[in-house]
C-alpha cells in the first residue's frame, strides 16, 4: 500500500484538543467529528484540504487526551496517513488500533515543506518527497505489522 | 534479573518471571475503565466485534463524568449508552449521577483500585492510580473494547525513569507543584513512552492525595505511567476501602533506569504553568499583574478533600475579587458531602464561589465554566492547551488549589502569602 498526496505541515506537540476540540465530543459519529478536524490548530483546515492529503508534524503528535475521536476524525476526513517526527503513545496505539496509517521519520519531516507532494510506501517504509529525495520511516515491531495487516485491533482479535 | 515495580507488575500479569523494556506482552488487566466520552465508542466496537458479555462484569468500570449531569441532548445520548450497557451487562461499577465522581478521584476513594493492580482506562489520566503502587495507564476506546471482550491488553514494557525528590515542602507547595516542576524540567515529551517512578524523602512524607495529584500528571510529560512504591501511607489509605487485597511490589535495589533525576525541593515555590503547555511552569512569584477572569478549583488532579481544605483555608472570611468568577468542583459526592458537613461549603459560598456537583466540566471546555474569546483562567486542572477551556483564543494557567484560591481573592495570579493575613481584599 502506498499513499500519495499533498502535505499539510503542523508544528510540535500538536495535541488532541487541537485535533478535535472537546466541544465536539458530545458525539462519536466519524463524519460529524471529521467536520472539525484540526480546527484549533488551523480553523480553515477542513475547507482547504482534499481527500488523500497527508498531515506532517513535529514531535509528540497527538499528545494529551486519550480520545480516539482524534485519529477517527483524521481518518474520516480522508487524510491518507500522518507522518511525524514522533507520536504520543496513546495516539500511536489508537492509530494502529483503528487502522490509521502513521509513520515516524524526523528526517522526512525536516525535509518536507508545506504543500509538498510526497509518496509513502507502507511496505518498504520509504517516504519520497517529490523533487527532493527518499527518507526511511522507523520500522514497526512485528506485532504492530500484524495489527496493520488485520486492519486494526478488533479484527485482529476476531481472527485469533 | 532485577526489575522495577512497573516491570514486576507487568510480569505478574502476563504469567512471566520477568519482562524487560521493549518486550511486547499480552497482559491480563484487573480493571478496565471508560467514561461518557470514550466508552460509547468502545461499546460500539465491542458490539460490532460480536461481543455478547463483557469478560468480567465486576472489572469493567463505567463512569459518566465528563459532560454530566448531561450538558446537552447529544451528551445525554452518550451517557445513556453507558447506562443502558451497564444495565444490560450487570456492570457492578457503574456510577450514576448522584453517586458519580470524577473517575480518577472516585476509584481510589471507593477502593476499586488496589496496589499491584494492572489497570487500563480509556482516559489519559488513568495514570493517577500509580500513586497506590499500581501499574495504570491510559488507552483509547478500541483498547477498552478489546479488554471488555478478552480481559487482555497488549503492552510494550516501558523503560523506567527514576525521579528522586529530597527536602521538605514549603507551606503552600503540594504534589501539583512537584509534577509541574518536573514537567517544566523534562518537557511535555520528556517521559514519552516511559514509566516515571517517584521516590525519596519528599515522597515518603507526601499525603496520598498529593501523590495522586503527582501521578495524575505523568501523562503531561508523555509518560505511560507514573508510580510510587507502596508504603505505610499507602497501607493507611487503602485500609478499609479496598475491594480486593493489595499486592505490594517494590523495585529491586539494582533495577535498571534509563534515566535518573534528583531534585532538592526545599526552596521550591508554588508553580504556575503558562499557556499553552504544562511545561511552561515557573514559580508563582515570576508572574506579575496577570489578571484573571475565572478560577477553577477541581478536576481529577486537584478536586479531592485536601485540595478543598487548602483552598478553603485561604477563602474563608475573604471575598472573591470583583470581576472574577470562582468555580469550585468537588471531585466526588463524598468530597461534596464532607465539605457540606464540615462547613466548607457555606464559607465558600460566602466568599462568592459557585460550587458545582462533581464533573470534569470546564477542565476540557465541556460545561460549568467555558471561557469566552480573550478570557483568561487560572485552574487547578492539568492541561492548558489552546482552546482547552473554551474559545481557541482564551488562555489557561495551571496551579495548585492554594494559589488558585489566593488569586481568586486578588484577581491576579498571586502567591498565597500575599493574601493570608489580610482579611478582605477587593470585596464585592
Amino acid at each position: 500500500m502506498s499513499y500519495k498526496g499533498k502535505c499539510w505541515k503542523f508544528g510540535d506537540n500538536i495535541n488532541t484538543d487541537e485535533i478535535i476540540p472537546a466541544r465536539y465530543l458530545n458525539t462519536s459519529d466519524p463524519d460529524e467529528l471529521a467536520a472539525h478536524v484540526m480546527e484549533d490548530a488551523d480553523a480553515e483546515f477542513v475547507k482547504k484540504m482534499t481527500a488523500g492529503d497527508i498531515i506532517v508534524a513535529g514531535p509528540n503528535f497527538g499528545c494529551g487526551s486519550s480520545r480516539e475521536h482524534a485519529p477517527i476524525a483524521i481518518k474520516a476526513v480522508g487524510i491518507s496517513c500522518v507522518v511525524a517526527e514522533s507520536f504520543a503513545r496513546i495516539f500511536y496505539r489508537n492509530a494502529f488500533n483503528i487502522g490509521l496509517p502513521i509513520f515516524e521519520s524526523p528526517e522526512a519531516v525536516a525535509a518536507i515543506k508545506q504543500g509538498d507532494e510526497i509518496e509513502v510506501d507502507e511496505k518498504k517504509g520509504v517516504i519520497t518527497v517529490t523533487g527532493d529525495g527518499e527518507y526511511r520511516a522507523t520500522e514497526y515491531p512485528e506485532f504492530m505489522r500484524q495489527l496493520i495487516a488485520a486492519g486494526g485491533l478488533m479484527s485482529y482479535l476476531k481472527k485469533r | 534479573m532485577p526489575m522495577t515495580i512497573s516491570e514486576k507488575i507487568l510480569a505478574a500479569h502476563c504469567g512471566r518471571q520477568e519482562v524487560k523494556p521493549g518486550d511486547l506482552v499480552l497482559a491480563d488487566v484487573d480493571i478496565a475503565l471508560g467514561n461518557d466520552i470514550t466508552a460509547p465508542i468502545a461499546i460500539r466496537e465491542f458490539k460490532e466485534a460480536g461481543g455478547k458479555k463483557v469478560w468480567d462484569k465486576d472489572k469493567v468500570v463505567l463512569v459518566p463524568d465528563h459532560f454530566t449531569p448531561n450538558k446537552d441532548i447529544a451528551s445525554a445520548e452518550q451517557a445513556k449508552i453507558l447506562r443502558d450497557f451497564s444495565e444490560e451487562q450487570g456492570i457492578s461499577h457503574y456510577y450514576e449521577v448522584g453517586k458519580m465522581g470524577i473517575e480518577h478521584a472516585l476509584l481510589p476513594e471507593q477502593g476499586v483500585v488496589s496496589p499491584g493492580d494492572l489497570i487500563i482506562g480509556a482516559d489519559s489520566h488513568t495514570c493517577t492510580y500509580g500513586a497506590l503502587g499500581a501499574f495504570s495507564t491510559g488507552v483509547g476506546s478500541t483498547d477498552l473494547a478489546g479488554a471488555m471482550l478478552t480481559g487482555q491488553v497488549w503492552f510494550r514494557v516501558p523503560e523506567s525513569m527514576l525521579f528522586t525528590l529530597k527536602g521538605r515542602l514549603s507551606r503552600w507547595v503540594s504534589g501539583k507543584d512537584l509534577i509541574l516542576m518536573i514537567i517544566g524540567d523534562i518537557g511535555v515529551s520528556g517521559a514519552r513512552y516511559r514509566s516515571m517512578e517517584f521516590r525519596g524523602e519528599t515522597i515518603d512524607s507526601l499525603s496520598m492525595e498529593a501523590r495522586l495529584a503527582l501521578c495524575n500528571m505523568a501523562i503531561e510529560a508523555g509518560a505511560k505511567n507514573g508510580i510510587i512504591v507502596p508504603d505505610g501511607i499507602t497501607a493507611a489509605y487503602v485500609q478499609g476501602r479496598m475491594e480486593r487485597p493489595a499486592v505490594n511490589f517494590e523495585s529491586d535495589v539494582d533495577a535498571v533506569y534509563m534515566k535518573e533525576k534528583e531534585y532538592d525541593i526545599s526552596a521550591l515555590e508554588p508553580q504556575v504553568a503558562a499557556p499553552h503547555l504544562p511545561e511552561n511552569s515557573k514559580a508563582v512569584s515570576a508572574y506579575k499583574d496577570v489578571k484573571i477572569d475565572q478560577v477553577v478549583i477541581g478536576s481529577c488532579t486537584n478536586g479531592r478533600l485536601e485540595d478543598m481544605e487548602e483552598a478553603h483555608s485561604i477563602l474563608k472570611g475573604r471575598k472573591v475579587a470583583k470581576g472574577v468568577r470562582l468555580v469550585v468542583i468537588p471531585a466526588t459526592q463524598d468530597v461534596f458531602q464532607e465539605m457540606a458537613v464540615r462547613g466548607l461549603m457555606n464559607d465558600l459560598v460566602e466568599s462568592g464561589a459557585a460550587v458545582s456537583t462533581p464533573t470534569c466540566g470546564p477542565c476540557l471546555g465541556g460545561h460549568m465554566g467555558v471561557l469566552a474569546e480573550g478570557e483568561r483562567a487560572l485552574a487547578t486542572t492539568n492541561r492548558n492547551f489552546v482552546g482547552r477551556m473554551g474559545h481557541p483564543k482564551s488562555e489557561v494557567y495551571l496551579s495548585n488549589p492554594a494559589v488558585a484560591a489566593a488569586s481568586a481573592v486578588t484577581g491576579i495570579i498571586s502567591h498565597p502569602d500575599e493574601v493570608v493575613g489580610k482579611k478582605t481584599v477587593a470585596g464585592r
